[in-house]
């Protein structure tokens, strides 16, 4: 329902509501008061506003995010060759509940 | 001239369009068949017959990075005499002008149209001009709140010979040539003008510049060198996917490889930010060009010797087609598979 | 960000799953029109389903809507400011904005609500009217416009909205459309309301929900993980967008949609009305609204158009006997042809129709 890049935050004008940011050459004026972010940053941005601070770094982690998420329906095949398949899933992500990765 | 805008009284036929006619018009465009200034101008009939074409300017804003309506109205109609094989020799251009334009902007317009027909080899034999009253939209979006004057449209017919045959016994380009396995090429990034001029009227700053260019380079050294060449359109408004099915038939489509079509980053970026389709974006500087498949390497090597041409590349091939199957697929990135059907409606951005 | 034969991998693992059917419903436009465009739907074997959900706030917003927006671009000395997708809908007399623009109503695209504070500054006297749609992904920014023009004093605003909360409409899902096996959930919209606004949907109902974001790899991602979630009888929130999607969500626009809108009933085209399932302005900002309250469905139903059903994956565009011969993108009869996000105009554009030879 909502498309939405995004781009590097370049400058915030002297009311601090509105920026400037770039999307690979592409520069477009955005609303800035629905999140916290500082020149330097990538926000996504949907319809003119920021709608969050995008965190490059868990991006590149979502290899890894994978990989364990892997290494768990691997464990969940296992099990299911046994006799209960909702044996112990409590333990198996707490990543995935909740919050990112750091 | 020393008015600062034009007024109706410059297309009232008096001396205001006379001095028009005489300080910009013909000054600009002077060569021996406009400068009688007669009521036609009288050509001599080339040999290989004549290609005949016309088309109509209309764009907001008049001047953008690239170009403007002048070199437009230039390179749009001598575009589509190379098309054909024809190589263009005279132009006609008709001008309506609103009221209220700058005369300076009509100034710098017929100029780069000058500048453009004498790069492009063509001569502008006849023309007319028009003043309106303001029509109240300029053809394109005035701002909310306010009414826009100051329109320019402009008309410009061409007339080429027929240099180059086509590679058949009808002696001509078309896609009764195609066959399956003929390879699909387009000369060069796409989607740059339509990205340059929304970017204007949208006030997203970048570095897009239109691509407005008259090909006639890269097709006469095609058809000299040999190439066998089945068809080529030039790739306008609707863009690639529109033109490719005008030229699928019945019995043959198009199979597109999605990593193949060249774009500029900048483009692509510009193109997510909005939602739009690259496939369906305008250009007007670039063309489709069919070849045989033996002869793709060479057509390749030709285009990439060309400075308009330098990311030309083969997107795609001829294939069979069933009946009741999709002229033109495209196969994805990921290794799917999709339909490029032609452009419903307007490209507008949309945020969903 | 995700390796390639790592996608391969997925790819080879979707293609060949043949194990008990699999509906799962992308709840967002935007994710039907990526998997289209990557033609992802080729790429999964026979027994995985993809069904389109309600998330085009264009296809939900009932005609009577239009009729509004209508309304104010035929006033003298109004402008209608509206996104480019919502130009081609119908309202009930059949006529649509861009239509009424053709005739003289003054209606103008916009791509940001705030490009309105500059239009309304410099023409006091007219009146611009935002046609304001959307989920939560969007209403930050009509939250954020109305802040300004408060601050500006601009009077000659107002929004005419149709805002859409998603939350109690996948309640209604989920508590209708018992087989649909797991959802993709939208990643913009969990951007602004987080992944654990999830969690008591995939627990009372009992369904996995994996967010993805809207690359066609990180679409191929969430689908496996919805797969193996599946497979493994989970029914478990899972956070495939995390550089973008927090648990908690933004907690600072969740506060700004806060302070300028509250809750109420929403009339949702195909789905009728919704308890809590809309956006209002509040009572102190009334002053900026266009007149967005009591907007119902009463669009005359006419049953050959499947529009109703196929907004809740029931059934599919071309099972539609309208689509493709009495309802196409240039004549549209419903709203799920009429917007580019709708999952009728994203199949007649894209979709290969079944028995086209992949000649590869």
């Amino acid at each position: 329902m909502c498309i939405a890049l995004p781009g590097k935050l370049l400058e915030i004008d002297v009311t601090g509501l509105v920026g400037k940011v770039d999307f690979q050459g592409n520069t477009i004026s955005v609303m800035l008061g629905a999140v916290d972010a500082v020149p330097g940053d990538y926000v996504l941005v949907h319809a003119g506003c920021a709608i969050e601070v995008v965190e490059q770094d868990v991006a590149q982690d979502l290899m890894s995010l994978f990989a364990e998420l892997e290494a768990a329906y691997a464990e969940d095949e296992k099990s299911s060759a046994g006799d209960d398949p909702e044996s112990d899933r409590e333990s198996l992500f707490p990543l995935f509940q909740g919050d990112a990765p750091s | 001239m020393k008015n600062e805008r034009i007024t109706l009284a410059h297309g009232s036929g008096g001396s205001a369009t006379r001095d028009l006619i005489a300080d910009l018009f013909a000054s600009c465009f002077a060569n021996p068949f406009l400068d009688r200034l007669e009521d036609a101008a009288l050509l001599a009939r080339p040999e290989g017959g004549v290609a005949l074409t016309t088309d109509s300017y209309v764009i907001t804003p008049l001047v953008f990075p690239g170009g403007d309506i002048g070199k437009l109205a230039v390179c749009g109609t001598v575009n589509d005499l190379w098309m054909m094989g024809a190589e263009p020799r005279f132009l006609t251009a008709g001008f309506i002008i609103e009221e209220g334009l700058d005369y300076a902007i009509l100034d710098s317009v017929v100029k780069s149209m000058a500048r453009e027909a004498a790069a492009q080899n063509v001569l502008v034999v006849t023309g007319d001009t028009k003043v309106v009253g303001a029509l109240g939209s300029s053809g394109g979006q005035a701002a909310a709140g306010q009414t826009a004057t100051g329109g320019l449209f402009i008309n410009t017919c061409g007339l080429g010979s027929r240099v180059f045959q086509g590679v058949s016994a009808e002696k001509s380009l078309g896609r009764e040539h195609l066959r399956e396995g003929d390879a699909v090429l387009v000369s060069g990034v796409l989607g740059n003008h339509q990205a340059c001029i929304l970017s204007r009227r949208l006030g997203i700053e970048n570095g897009i510049a239109s691509d407005c260019a008259g090909l006639g380079g890269m097709v006469r050294a095609l058809l000299r060198e040999g190439v066998r060449v089945k068809l080529m359109r030039d790739i306008t408004r609707g863009g690639l996917a529109t033109v490719l099915n005008e030229i699928v038939r019945d019995d043959l489509g198009i199979r597109l490889e999605e990593r193949e079509i060249p774009v500029d980053g900048e483009v692509e970026a510009f193109c997510g930010l909005l939602g739009l389709d690259l496939l369906y974006m305008a250009n007007e500087g670039k063309f489709v060009c069919v070849v045989e498949n033996r002869d793709v390497t060479r057509a390749l090597a030709i285009l990439h010797q060309n400075e308009l041409g330098t990311r030309a590349a083969v997107v795609g091939h001829v294939t069979a087609r069933n009946q009741g199957e999709p002229g033109v697929l495209l196969m994805t990135r990921l290794g799917g598979i999709r339909v490029v059907d032609v452009l419903y409606g307007e490209g507008l951005p949309r945020i969903c | 960000m995700i390796d390639q034969s790592r996608i391969r991998d997925i790819v080879a693992e979707l293609g060949g799953y043949s194990g008990e059917p699999l509906r799962f419903m992308e709840i967002c436009g935007t994710h039907t029109s990526s998997i289209f465009r990557h033609g992802i739907r080729d790429l999964l074997g026979n027994s995985i389903h993809l069904i389109s959900g309600p998330g085009c706030p264009v296809c939900v917003t009932p005609a009577v809507y239009i009729d509004r927006a209508l309304a104010w671009a035929r006033r003298p000395g109004c402008v209608v400011l509206s996104f480019g997708d919502m130009m081609k809908v119908p309202g009930s007399e059949g006529e649509s904005l861009g239509q009424a623009q053709g005739n003289g109503a003054r209606v103008q695209i916009i791509y940001a609500p705030h490009e309105v504070l500059t239009m309304a500054g410099n023409s006091p006297e007219t009146t611009f009217v935002v046609a304001a749609v959307g989920f939560e992904t969007t209403i930050p920014s009509y939250a954020l416009l109305v802040q300004e023009a408060g601050r500006l004093g601009l009077s000659n605003i107002r929004l005419l909205t149709a805002l859409k909360r998603l939350i109690p409409a996948l309640h209604f899902i989920c508590r209708n459309e018992t087989d649909i096996s797991g959802y993709l959930a939208p990643g913009h919209v969990s951007a602004i309301l987080g992944s654990e606004v999830y969690i008591p949907l995939a627990e009372k109902y009992h369904r996995p929900f994996t967010v993805a974001g809207f690359h066609g790899e990180q679409i191929l991602v969430a689908i496996f993980d919805l797969m193996r979630q599946c497979r493994g009888k989970r029914a478990e929130v899972h956070n495939f967008y995390p550089e973008a999607v927090k648990a908690e969500g933004n907690l600072k626009a969740q506060a700004v949609i806060d302070s300028c809108f509250e809750p109420g009933v929403a009339a949702w085209r195909g789905l009728g009305s919704i308890e809590e399932s809309g956006f209002y302005l509040k009572e102190e900002l009334r002053e900026f609204d266009g007149g967005s309250f009591g907007i119902e469905d009463t669009t005359p139903e006419n049953p050959a158009c499947r529009c109703a059903q196929v907004v809740v994956g029931r059934v599919a565009p071309d099972e539609c006997p309208w689509f493709g011969s009495v309802c196409t993108p240039l004549n549209p009869k419903g709203p799920c042809m009429v917007s580019g996000e709708g999952s009728c105009g994203i199949w007649y554009r894209y979709r290969v129709p079944q028995g086209t030879a992949l000649r590869r």
